[in-house]
């Protein structure tokens, strides 16, 4: 691990909020987290978890309104991108920050050819000619493994399939040689033949470029196989981070732990019985004054109805957000002194 | 596990459907897409069958086609020894209570305009002749099956979290009291945690009701969990068929090899030494398979033989079934 260098991006407490008919949304709450360069970090949570907009708000990628950023400071090259204005912003997107959709059929334009739409962001961001981005256009397609690139770039998106599609998407993110790259979802949308191609071309384009990403994804199983560290959102927050090892081997949080149990596996033993995490995720209406996993929990106490649990060191490099310590089986130290006080 | 003694519920033989490619002013018909080609297998009483494969591959038409939600090209599905695509409206409209099924998409299939009474009575309105207060009795019993309160009988869906959305769905399938139900990708669209929870449920429901499934999904561990025996399917056509446990872990076909190959495991220091499998290329169009074996355009074994000779589908061990012609001549 890069554990010496100095991150790329420094996320200190964001908040986000959505503001709807039915009153506030607290989407994302007090979320901080930091990127070295070259590190893959993983993000898995699952729908309405925060793991999306978090990473949208990082780069004003959010409709204002309904969507709020209330607090939070996000630096990236010196710059903290929530004061930026919207000329600054747009000057990150591209060569600062890329970013890969979930799904390539609605964020790809169908009226644009693919040329077209890899050669927009070269000739704006980068500078280019024409003739320069067209180059250009076309070695991107060969990188990302498209067969016959010269030619398919008069294609429009249609003519692609999904996986070639999501390959497009990635060229685009990929055009302005981005610092950072934020893929969400990128291979969710696809079959697992496709995916398991497109995760060995991350894999091999991150050798190549060294980049920094954040995959975002609900897949456990993607996650182990790519990346550095892995950080677990449930609730609109964190609740567990560490290297992917340690989290794997020693789960620290009870929602980490179920996710863990609840997935069935094509290898190995078959339980008889699926391992079920009942009851639903929380809607937040308010901010959080007691932990938002406490109703599906079954190791809920007292202190988790009182507050909202810290984020509490439990292993080198490893955080979880827990009032129960696994390595003791109890409360931890710091729920029960303050008790006794 | 299956075993000679099962009596087969279901008999699909050489199912295929084909959708005409029309063009031109006059519509004229230039081709077919063939979504489902020549596909047979049996399901007994009781079994689940587990069907996989990639988007596009035909399994959901397969479904469909054996439903007779679509009308087939060719061959014959005996449901229950009744024989469901030769049957006339008025006859086929008196088989449907004993075959239904579960939608993918718990939000497009319900009614947004019903109440969850009222979707779930709906079958009951239409093949039976319950009175209100028996019809509702049948409602709430369903409604307990499936772990829905009571109280939200008269809610509309749009209440619902999608979890609960797919039990609405599956308390709709059960209410005539079906002997099989094809279940179309029915946790597709579920997170992760509540994926387990309808899974449980349907196991639960077989149990109790003795029910038959076609459970066809592409998320082949939840497969592995609910199915005794699993059906691969490419390009329209079965490429393999074997029990659960001789399928995961002695695949003979090199299509189900490179897919289970690419599913990624939750255990990182597995995923770091693991050999994968990679396909290359996509899927061809089913407009146009290739010549010889539908799956010679991105096999990683290919031989001469393959773009020639479509190989036949045979059964190489017992209750094993494969489309290979690796296994041909071993066999043969």
């Amino acid at each position: 691990m890069r554990n010496g260098a100095q991150p790329v991006l420094e996320v200190t407490n964001l908040k986000t909020i959505f503001r709807t008919r039915g009153g506030e949304v607290h989407a994302v709450n007090s979320v901080s987290f930091d990127l070295k360069p070259g590190e893959l970090l993983g993000v898995v949570g699952e729908s309405g978890s925060g793991k999306s907009v978090t990473m949208m708000s990082l780069i004003g990628l959010l409709p204002s309104p309904p969507a709020e950023v209330r607090e939070g400071r996000v630096m990236f090259d010196g710059l903290d991108l929530l004061k930026c204005t919207p000329a600054q912003l747009r000057a990150v997107r591209g060569p600062g920050v890329g970013f890969i959709f979930q799904d390539p059929m609605t964020s790809l334009n169908p009226v644009f050819t693919v040329g077209y739409q890899l050669r927009e962001p070269l000739m704006k961001h980068m500078g280019m000619t024409k003739p320069q981005a067209q180059v250009r256009a076309q070695e991107l397609l060969e990188l990302v493994g498209i067969p016959d690139a010269g030619r398919r770039l008069k294609d429009f998106p249609h003519q692609f399939s999904g996986g070639m599609r999501q390959r497009v998407m990635i060229a685009i993110a990929l055009a302005c040689d981005p610092k950072v790259l934020i893929a969400d979802e990128p291979t969710t949308a696809l079959d697992v033949t496709i995916q398991a191609q497109i995760l060995e071309l991350v894999k091999d384009l991150r050798q190549k470029l060294g980049m920094a990403i954040v995959w975002i994804t609900h897949d456990l199983g993607v996650i182990a196989g790519i990346a550095d560290r892995i950080m677990v959102m449930y609730g609109g927050q964190i609740v567990e981070h560490g290297t992917v090892k340690e989290v794997f081997a020693k789960p620290r949080h009870p929602y980490t732990r179920a996710l863990l149990q609840t997935v069935p596996s094509v290898r190995g033993e078959r339980a008889e019985k699926l391992n079920v995490i009942e009851g639903q995720p929380p809607i937040l209406r308010a901010a959080p004054t007691a932990c938002p996993f406490r109703d599906r929990c079954s190791l809920r106490f007292a202190a988790c109805d009182a507050a909202n649990p810290a984020r509490y060191e439990v292993g080198p490099g490893h955080d979880a957000a827990c009032f129960w310590d696994f390595e003791t089986n109890a409360p931890r130290r710091e729920v029960t002194e303050k008790a006794d006080v | 596990m299956f075993d000679g003694g099962k009596r087969p519920l279901v008999e699909v033989e050489g199912l295929k459907m084909y959708f005409p490619i029309t063009a031109g002013l006059f519509r004229a018909k230039v081709g077919d897409v063939k979504a489902v080609d020549d596909v047979t297998f049996t399901i007994f009483e009781g079994e689940t069958l587990g069907l996989v494969g990639e988007s596009g591959c035909g399994k959901s038409t397969c479904g469909r086609a054996v439903l007779r939600l679509y009308e087939p090209t060719a061959g014959s599905v005996l449901i229950d020894g009744e024989d469901v695509l030769a049957a006339p409206p008025g006859e086929l409209r008196a088989l449907r209570p004993k075959m239904q099924m579960v939608f993918q998409d718990p939000q497009a299939s319900l009614n947004p305009r019903m109440t969850v009474a009222g979707i779930i009575g709906e079958p009951l309105d239409e093949h039976t002749t319950l009175n209100r207060a028996q019809k509702l009795a049948r409602i709430y019993e369903l409604m307990d099956k499936v772990g829905l309160n009571r109280d939200f009988a008269n809610r509309y869906p749009h209440e619902f979290s999608g979890g609960q959305r797919q039990r609405i769905g599956i308390a709709r399938a059960l209410a005539l009291n079906p002997r099989f139900i094809v279940c179309d990708e029915p946790i597709a669209a579920l997170d992760v945690s509540i994926q387990a929870q309808v899974v449980n449920l349907l196991e639960e429901l077989q149990d109790s009701l003795g029910l038959t499934y076609l459970f066809i999904s592409h998320d082949l561990s939840m497969v592995r969990h609910i199915a005794d025996r699993v059906a691969v399917m490419y390009l329209g056509r079965i490429v393999e068929l074997a029990s659960r446990d001789a399928l995961y872990e002695a695949p003979l076909h090199p299509y189900t090899q490179a897919l289970l190959s690419a599913v990624p495991e939750p255990d990182p220091n597995a995923e770091k030494t693991r050999q994968r499998i990679i396909l290359k290329g996509d899927v061809p169009s089913p407009a146009n398979p290739p010549e010889g074996c539908n799956f010679c355009t991105r096999c990683p074994k290919v031989m001469d033989l393959c773009r020639k000779v479509e190989p036949e589908y045979r059964e190489v061990a017992p209750g094993h079934f494969t489309a290979c012609h690796l296994h041909n001549q071993t066999a043969g």
